[in-house]
């Protein structure tokens, strides 16, 4: 009977030490969580002492199929009317290329030595850069910069819709191709009929866009340039592939668009961590 | 006589010394279990409050740096993050977890830097 008793101690003290093993081990062990985070970034700009934002127009340039500047300026308008705390201005949008010509034209008779009543439609010989009819690269628009550093043009505009932070800039949207090795994924079956996925370099001839968009932040109350940021994005297709420029704009944009509302407003930027028991 | 006393005291202090630290411990893992729970339900203010007060309970707790250090990145506390990853890894250099948290918060946190480099 004890000898009975003792075994049956024995094994219920076994049995309670494998419990406790089982909860120490359990109690000790690391439990994780997954969690999502939003994480805030502050604005690139400190924008509190505006309460609205007129986006004005874009020196645009590149292709013809799509109006660059109306398409920019409607797109931006709309991100910032749901994104940002700005009221945002409706007014026509300003056809600066225009307004550049008009500037280096003032500008021409201006530095030439003539009567005084003579037109001058050329800038030869008064030191002023003249600027291109038509925007095809980079280069072209560069002469355009001066009209962002107009500081009097601004202030008047500013003026004129009660001293808002200006957006304006130039946007080219320029067609690309491109020809050479690109590493695709192929897939391969084996003797046995499984399935492989290898990259393979093959020659395509694609084609596509380039957006390079500078985006420049005027304050209205002075005229003068608070920030200017310029982005460059391509896309290319296969060559076969039909795609509208439309939609390739929009493409291009979706990348873009969250650094330029980060300028404005904060981001959060969503993602997961483990929490850790 | 007094001196027959005193291994007996010492045992006796570092076993009450040693309930203590297990006593803080306790209460630290329950302060993070509270957190971990308010956290998941999107309460980061108080996990933050859970969290401090485990790491204040027990500072070589690792979890409680990491968990707080993700509810203040969370909070758009950076530097009180960045500060916070520094020291669970620290304390548990190897663990995985720790590190791939810290390096997706690192990512971030370099962005910043380089935004305020440019203004």
């Amino acid at each position: 009977m004890t000898g009975w008793l003792s075994r049956r101690t024995n094994a219920r003290l076994a049995l309670g030490g494998i419990a406790l093993v089982c909860a120490t081990t359990v109690g000790c062990g690391t439990a994780l969580y997954e969690v999502p985070v939003e994480t805030p970034i502050p604005a690139k700009l400190d924008v509190s002492a505006f309460q609205r934002v007129l986006v004005a127009g874009f020196v645009a340039g590149g292709a013809d199929d799509i109006d660059t500047n109306q398409e920019t300026v409607r797109l931006l308008r709309s991100q910032l009317r749901s994104k940002s705390e700005l009221r945002v201005i409706d007014a026509d949008v300003m056809q600066l290329v225009d307004v550049a010509q008009e500037q280096n034209k003032a500008a021409v008779n201006d530095a030439s030595p003539g009567d005084g009543l003579t037109i001058r439609t050329s800038t030869e010989g008064t030191g002023v850069t003249a600027l291109p009819q038509k925007i095809k690269d980079e280069k072209d628009l560069e002469p355009y910069d001066r009209l962002f550093a107009n500081t009097a043009y601004w202030k008047r505009i500013g003026e004129e819709y009660q001293n808002p932070l200006i957006v304006t800039g130039s946007v080219l949207f320029t067609p690309r191709s491109s020809s050479g090795l690109v590493t695709r994924e192929t897939e391969v079956y084996d003797g046995l009929g499984r399935r492989r996925v290898i990259p393979q370099r093959v020659y395509m001839e694609r084609k596509g866009f380039m957006l390079r968009p500078k985006f420049v932040f005027i304050d209205g109350r002075t005229g003068a340039t608070i920030y200017s940021e310029t982005r460059r994005e391509e896309v290319l297709y296969n060559a076969q592939q039909e795609t509208p420029a439309l939609s390739s704009y929009f493409e291009l944009m979706d990348r873009i668009v969250p650094d330029f509302l980060g300028a404005l407003s904060t981001q959060k930027i969503k993602g997961t961590r483990v929490l850790i028991k | 006589m007094k001196l027959r006393c005193v291994p007996f005291l010492i045992a006796a202090f570092a076993l009450s010394t040693s309930t203590a630290f297990a006593d803080n411990r306790d209460e630290a893992r329950s302060q993070v279990d509270f957190g971990i729970n308010v956290a998941q339900r999107g309460l980061w203010r108080e996990a933050i409050y859970r969290w401090e007060k485990a790491v204040e309970l027990d500072p070589k707790y690792a979890a409680a740096y990491n968990d707080l250090a993700i509810a203040y990145e969370h909070e758009g506390q950076l530097e009180k993050a960045r500060k916070a990853y520094d020291k669970a890894l620290e304390l548990d250099p190897n663990n995985s977890q720790i590190r791939q948290n810290y390096d997706l918060f690192k990512e971030i946190n370099d962005r910043v830097a380089q935004q305020k480099d440019k203004r």
